[in-house]
């Protein structure tokens, strides 16, 4: 151990000196590109916020010029991409309307408190910021960068287009159920779906014709859902039982969305059909059973099943559920019950990535992505490695090495937020 | 890199002995007992442990049931816990840990609502937990009373080995009024502590009107509450207080002044700021585990507050604690486990949930360790038990195997 903070302390590179477009060398690390495999004695380059090149050292010649630094011993993955968390306080919509997809993630977002800073502090580069699940439709989320920002535009993911990229929340099963206006039913709660939805091919229609004078008022609701109708926003789709999620595979299939099924933990007994749909999973993995009735038959082994049936699978923290310094865990506790370990990694990665449409930008060490990375001081899956740095688009984030992000990555006193984040509905009476 | 995956346990059944006699062959045994043995063995005979020592030194008994195992360690001891109270759906009719109509109730006892068929007792006892200290959760003033049980036997009489192990208690945010909360809950932190005081007062009177009935021989006049209140001030039973801000520590080493009761901590995630004070009180704490939520009152809490308060001497334990939604409850194991990651060595950590839990609990002359004469309790694991990726492959109680899924 001593040895590695040596080596690393040899090497510090901060932020700014990237800034002065001298290509940063990384030598000698066990990368793991995720797109490819494993490289023992890894050579990474990063210039101007992208990854330059990722190969074996003894192959290619280190750029002249470049700030070299010696990182052997030390372990390289890819920046972790987390599907489903709720750092910065996120706020989704209330409780005046079951559905309330016009409500946006972004206008309740403090990238100030310290779940920001520990994400960092779990090697998290790329998150996706959902409102809650106490609601059929809870509202946009946000996707984020974890660079070192003030404002949550700063963080904000940008489409082609220069939008601020993000999905839906949607959620079924018993979260969702709660005193009117909230629906009593299962089969209430898609009725109120499918309402919505028709309602928004319907605004869809109207909006279509050439005539501005026929267009009907601008509804801000129904325009997002047209964005999921029309395939440019995925909907992310919490779900525990087995038939709910069977019901939004239903609902999928009616409308044609893009659908990421989140939590999944009766996936394992489902898989064909999640697996003809061809919808991916993002996976919750907690330390027991239950806690709540649709979360009793979560199983580790989901991950493996899942993946063996060739399902898409991720991971998520689902930030507070999960502490997102830990997210690494996660994927080991799912190789603990037979997940392979490069599945894992992809899982924490890549797929993640997909799962949020940036897998061209992020989710794997590759040239020509964003140079978001994590430094580890050992195996990916031990509970004795801890992440020493995480990089966003070539800058330093964290570092364990600096006492303020030390105190993010392991606690202690002035490290904490007196929040108590409200939880899943967790008020209401049947959970 | 990859730490070598070492023998998976290999379960061989040989002629049948005594239902209770078996031998645990391990790779390396923890014994807690002193330094950790390579190639040992456990010889348990009628449920108790005959012998440990070397493969060489040890002879099975023909037709004695050999189990093997990568390491070998003692049944693990969850320090507190709520399984068994608190049940895995978390629903009205499983949700015993907690009794909100008032805020002391010292007279609620564990074992008229302890659930050994519970699921999650299964669960843990998975992961190598033979031994919980489980009852009455925080969040109330005083929120009743906590029991020692195996986690094995069908009825609580079966399970349990110390019906009253403690009365529990709550100072600060965690027992200041909330939702659904009956009447007379307290508002504020210091209105929490005078309810304690004014408890601990009442049973003061009690007791001082049953002597003088004693003294002449007249009937005691019976009050539940008082009387095991009364237990707490003549020192049978700890009073076991959750306070994890600083200044609610402080409360308790002050109340434990005034009125001398046997005082265990629980929680504590704001010891590190009051170290000195905990040393002077030579009180026992039975710590936070490392990934409880940093939210709220433990907003400040560290994955290495274990670390922090072993090394300061401070007589320690650690816990699965309490949790009120998802996950219903932690893993001992993994909370182990973080320790070792964050501060403590191997066998630190490891002690933390056997021997020196038995110690804190009082146990430690039937639990805790493997040492001749003591229970044959023993987790198997087909690799170092912290890792993430490792397996715990077989839990015996008493001589007993009560779980060979490797999970």
């Amino acid at each position: 151990m001593l040895v590695l903070a040596a080596a690393l302390a040899r090497g510090t590179v901060s932020g700014e000196l990237q800034q002065a477009e001298a290509p940063l060398a990384l030598v000698g690390a066990h990368l793991f590109p995720v797109a490819g495999p494993e490289i023992e004695n890894g050579l990474l380059v990063v210039q101007d916020g992208v990854i330059a090149h990722v190969g074996p050292l003894d192959s290619t010649p280190i750029p002249a010029g470049a700030v070299v630094r010696d990182v052997s011993g030390l372990v390289i993955l890819p920046g972790l991409v987390d599907t489903h968390t709720h750092i910065g306080q996120v706020e989704g919509g209330d409780s005046s309307a079951p559905l309330q997809p016009e409500v946006r993630a972004l206008d309740s977002i403090d990238v100030l408190e310290p779940g920001v800073q520990r994400a960092q502090a779990g090697g998290i580069t790329t998150v996706n910021v959902m409102p809650g699940s106490g609601h059929l439709c809870s509202g946009q989320t946000v996707y984020l960068k974890l660079r070192d920002g003030r404002t949550v535009e700063e963080l904000a993911i940008r489409t082609a287009d220069g939008r601020i990229a993000g999905g839906l929340k949607m959620a079924n099963g018993t979260n969702s159920r709660r005193d009117p206006p909230f629906p009593g039913t299962r089969a209430k709660s898609a009725a109120l779906v499918r309402e919505r939805f028709v309602a928004a091919q319907e605004y869809a229609r109207k909006m279509a014709d050439p005539d501005p004078e026929k267009h009907p008022p601008r509804d801000l609701g129904l325009e997002v859902l047209v964005e999921a109708l029309e395939g440019k926003r995925i909907v992310h789709h919490h779900t525990h039982r087995h038939d709910d999620i069977l019901t939004v595979l239903r609902l999928r299939e009616e409308f044609g969305l893009r659908v990421v099924l989140h939590h999944v933990s009766d996936g394992w007994k489902v898989v064909d059909e999640i697996a003809k749909a061809g919808v991916p999973c993002s996976l919750i993995v907690v330390d027991s059973p239950g806690g709540k009735l649709e979360a009793r038959d979560l199983r580790w082994e989901t991950g493996r099943t899942l993946s063996e049936a060739g399902v898409s699978v991720a991971f998520h923290t689902d930030d507070g559920i999960t502490d997102s310094r830990l997210f690494l865990r996660s994927a080991a506790l799912a190789v603990r019950a037979g997940l392979p370990r490069d599945r894992a990694l992809e899982a924490l990665t890549l797929a993640g990535a997909r799962m949020l449409d940036l897998d061209q930008r992020v989710g794997s060490l590759e040239a020509g992505k964003d140079a978001d990375f994590v430094v580890l001081d050992g195996d990916p899956f031990s509970v004795y490695t801890h992440v020493l740095e995480t990089w966003v688009e070539g800058r330093k984030v964290f570092d364990r090495t600096d006492p303020r992000d030390r105190l993010w990555a392991v606690g202690g006193q002035g490290a904490g937020s007196p929040y108590v984040p409200p939880c899943c509905g967790e008020e209401e009476e049947d959970r | 890199m990859i730490r070598p995956a070492l023998l998976a346990a290999l379960f061989l059944t040989v002629a049948q002995s005594s239902a209770q006699d078996i031998a645990v062959r391990g790779r390396i045994v923890h014994t807690m007992a002193g330094p950790r043995i390579e190639d040992g063995v456990v010889l348990v005979q009628g449920g108790k442990i005959a012998a440990v020592g070397r493969a060489s030194e040890v002879s099975i008994p023909d037709g004695v049931r050999v189990l093997e195992a990568a390491v070998v360690t003692p049944g693990l001891v969850d320090a507190h816990s709520s399984v068994g109270l608190a049940g895995w759906l978390n629903y009205a009719q499983d949700r015993d840990e907690l009794e909100r109509s008032a805020a002391v109730q010292p007279e609620l006892r564990a074992i008229d609502a302890y659930n050994p068929r519970e699921p999650l007792i299964e669960w843990v006892r998975g992961f190598g937990v033979t031994t919980i200290h489980t009852g009455h959760a925080p969040g109330a003033v005083i929120s009743g009373q906590t029991l020692i049980a195996k986690t094995r036997g069908d009825t609580v009489d079966q399970a349990v080995i110390v019906p009253c192990a403690m009365v529990a208690a709550t100072l600060g945010a965690g027992a200041v009024h909330q939702k659904g909360d009956g009447e007379g809950q307290p508002g504020t932190r210091a209105k929490a502590a005078a309810l304690l005081r004014a408890e601990l007062v009442r049973a003061r009177t009690w007791i001082e009107k049953r002597d003088k009935a004693l003294a002449k021989s007249e009937p005691v006049e019976r009050d539940l509450r008082a009387e095991i209140m009364a237990d707490v001030l003549e020192q049978r039973v700890p009073l076991l207080v959750t306070a994890q801000r600083a200044q609610d520590i402080s409360t308790a080493l002050r109340l434990q002044e005034e009125f001398g009761f046997r005082l265990v901590l629980d929680g504590a995630a704001e010891g590190p700021l009051v170290l000195d004070q905990l040393r002077a009180a030579h009180v026992p704490v039975i710590v936070h585990p490392p990934m409880f939520r940093a939210v709220g009152e433990t907003e400040n809490l560290s994955f290495e507050t274990p670390g922090l308060l072993r090394k300061a001497g401070i007589p320690l334990a650690l816990q699965s604690g309490y949790e009120s939604y998802v996950p219903r409850t932690r893993v001992l194991l993994f909370e182990a486990a973080e320790a070792a990651a964050y501060g403590l060595a191997f066998e630190e950590a490891l002690g933390l949930v056997t021997i020196d839990a038995a110690r804190l609990l009082g146990i430690d002359a039937r639990v805790g360790s493997l040492e001749n004469g003591k229970d044959g309790d023993i987790a198997l694991y087909d690799a170092d038990p912290f890792e993430y990726t490792s397996h715990c492959v077989g839990v015996v109680i008493e001589g007993r195997v009560v779980s060979d899924t490797p999970r």
